[in-house]
């Protein structure tokens, strides 16, 4: 089953400097992700879930240890090699969207195929298709500051996964949101996740989400103090 | 692709666009226009030279020296027959150079008298109005400041005295049938302008000049005796000089401008840069490289350049083009040679493809080094610190 591991961690440790000393982020980790997972890294505030996010998505490195994502040790890319495991392989959804304002929903979520050079006609097919997904069809030509909370990061998340990657992460991706938008999301990704098989990992503190997650690994003070199977959970449903 | 982005984000950006568009074409402008303006001076300055001095070139008698005023008592003599043969054709007019003083209202002068033939049309100088006037007993055209300094008006009489080809004082009365305004303060400043005829019959030089200037087009003839031909580039040599002297300046002025130029488009795009700090952590998170997220900003700075020139055509070109044609009020009179150098009252831009080709380069070399350098900045940070917007200049 060594080909179904999208992620896998061991041994690592994050330090960030402050002052003149260290603080430490992560803790020897050690994880395994499987394909088509919806798991939520969860805890407190300075746990080290949005740490452990950033390096899954290269976007940071360890102090220590080894991480392999989708069959890649990030130790030993390049930056270059990262940015396109990132483009290839990858989506992801922020807190704060992270939407380039300029652009409306359509350019914001064809950005992806853009930079994977996708032809033309296809990149409207697949936009097309995201969009529908998120329920943003009648938005299509809005720009970020026409849209809601909910819009905003319905369209984030059309953007995550309109190359359909193997993983998407996602940083919070409810924290900005009320009740019923976070729910609609959430239902959205959990139907994505079915649907395309994607795994999706979770940074979240929201209990809204947890009760998604088919798959709640607990982080406390850079350590995983808890990896629990969820056996009955909405996404289930 | 990073053309497509590229594109995308300098038209979604509109007003934040715009803005450093505008910065960028109001500074080719400016550039264009200040350059133009000094080399337009300096131009200008050569040009009325020629156009009320010295037109094709001169022939002058082997004595003269027209820094040296001692040497006019000596510089006359009959013209020789080929330069004879061009006055008769009206292709040259001879001029008799002596000193001289004069005495405005009980002050005395002293002046340069120049005998001109007043029929000429060859150098652009009312000589015309020195005509007819037998009511008078020497007809006398003066320039504007001199007109002032000496205090005279049209119709004053003063006394000019004078040493004759047989070196013997005379005096009589000048009358002012003209003052002319002329923008060529070597005509005007310490001159009177008599008629040639009057002239050679006062200092008893009958048929005699100084120097004979003849009209643009002709070439050196060959019977002119000892007779020396001095051509534009030896007349406007001094003035050359001047200028190429005056090039350190002119490039110091244009530096001024481009650092003036360098540092608004500096402001407008670093600003621009580091405020979408956070758009280029999300570029990175999207799989963006640090080469491409730089080399579509360096891109964007290419193509503001590019829209800013199309802007100054387009908003200032035709102020460019009206200064051109008409000229620039200085609002000062700089006619009596205060400045050394003839300034027009009118100061008409000179714009040389040289100039708009410089200035188009650097400018836009200016726009992609600072939009390059912030990006390189930004795209060297770690994306998360990028992504969370913690970008500092």
């Amino acid at each position: 089953m060594e080909q179904n591991i999208v992620i896998k961690i061991k041994n690592l440790t994050k330090r960030f400097p402050v002052g003149g000393d260290y603080f430490t982020a992560l803790q020897d980790v050690d994880l395994t992700l499987n394909e088509g997972e919806f798991t939520g890294l969860v805890g407190p505030s300075g746990s080290g879930k949005t740490t452990l996010l950033n390096i899954i998505g290269g976007l940071d490195s360890p102090s220590k240890g080894q991480v392999s994502v989708l069959a890649q040790a990030l130790n030993d890319t390049t930056h270059k090699e990262r940015a396109q495991l990132r483009r290839e392989n990858m989506g992801f959804i922020f807190q704060s969207y992270n939407l380039l304002p300029v652009y409306t929903v359509f350019e914001n979520v064809e950005l992806p195929l853009i930079l994977n050079k996708i032809d033309s006609q296809e990149r409207r097919q697949k936009v097309a298709q995201a969009i529908e997904w998120v329920g943003l069809s009648d938005k299509t030509n809005s720009r970020p500051a026409m849209l809601s909370g909910g819009e905003c990061q319905r369209t984030a998340i059309a953007r995550a996964i309109v190359h359909q990657p193997a993983l998407v992460l996602a940083d919070e991706p409810t924290a900005n949101l009320d009740a019923e938008n976070s729910h609609h999301i959430m239902k959205i990704m959990v139907q994505l996740n079915q649907e395309l098989s994607t795994s999706f990992v979770f940074a979240t503190h929201d209990e809204k989400i947890m009760a998604y997650l088919r798959r709640i690994i607990h982080l406390n003070d850079g350590q995983i103090t808890k990896d629990e199977k969820i056996d009955n959970p909405k996404s289930a449903a | 692709m990073l053309f497509k982005i590229a594109i995308k984000n300098l038209l979604g950006a509109k007003l934040r666009t715009w803005l450093n568009v505008f910065v960028t074409s109001l500074s080719f402008f400016m550039i264009i226009l200040f350059s133009a303006m000094y080399d337009g001076m300096r131009e200008h300055a050569k040009q009325v030279t020629i156009d009320t001095e010295i037109a094709g070139g001169s022939y002058w008698h082997p004595e003269y020296d027209p820094l040296d005023p001692m040497t006019f008592e000596d510089a006359h003599a009959v013209l020789p027959r080929a330069v004879k043969v061009l006055v008769n054709q009206g292709k040259a007019f001879p001029v008799l150079v002596s000193q001289a003083s004069i005495y405005p209202n009980g002050r005395i002068m002293p002046i340069i008298m120049k005998g001109i033939t007043p029929e000429q049309n060859i150098v652009n100088m009312p000589t015309q109005m020195l005509a007819g006037h037998e009511e008078v007993t020497i007809p006398v055209m003066i320039g504007r400041g001199m007109a002032k300094d000496a205090k005279l008006e049209v119709g004053d009489v003063f006394t000019i005295r004078w040493l004759d080809a047989n070196r013997t004082y005379d005096a009589d009365e000048g009358t002012v049938v003209h003052i002319m305004d002329t923008e060529n303060f070597k005509l005007d400043m310490g001159h009177i302008w008599v008629p040639l005829d009057k002239a050679q019959e006062m200092l008893e030089m009958e048929k005699e000049a100084t120097y004979v200037t003849y009209a643009e087009g002709l070439s050196i003839v060959e019977n002119k005796g000892n007779w020396i031909p001095r051509d534009v580039k030896y007349l406007i040599r001094d003035m050359e000089a001047l200028i190429e002297a005056d090039e350190p300046n002119a490039a110091i002025f244009y530096i001024i401008l481009l650092c003036f130029a360098g540092m608004g488009i500096f402001n407008a795009q670093v600003l621009s840069i580091f405020r979408r700090g956070k758009e280029i952590g999300t570029l990175m998170a999207l799989g963006m490289t640090r080469a491409r997220v730089v080399g579509l900003f360096t891109l964007e700075g290419g193509l503001n350049a590019f829209l800013a020139a199309i802007m100054t055509v387009i908003l200032f070109g035709p102020l460019l083009w009206y200064f051109g044609t008409n000229g620039i009020w200085l609002g000062v009179d700089y006619s009596d040679g205060s400045m050394g150098l003839i300034v027009e009252k009118y100061l008409i831009p000179v714009y040389s493809v040289g100039l708009v080709v410089t200035t188009t380069i650097v400018v836009s070399i200016i726009v992609l080094i600072v939009s390059y350098l912030p990006s390189r900045r930004i795209a060297r940070m770690k994306p998360t610190d990028a992504l969370r917007g913690k970008v500092t200049v």
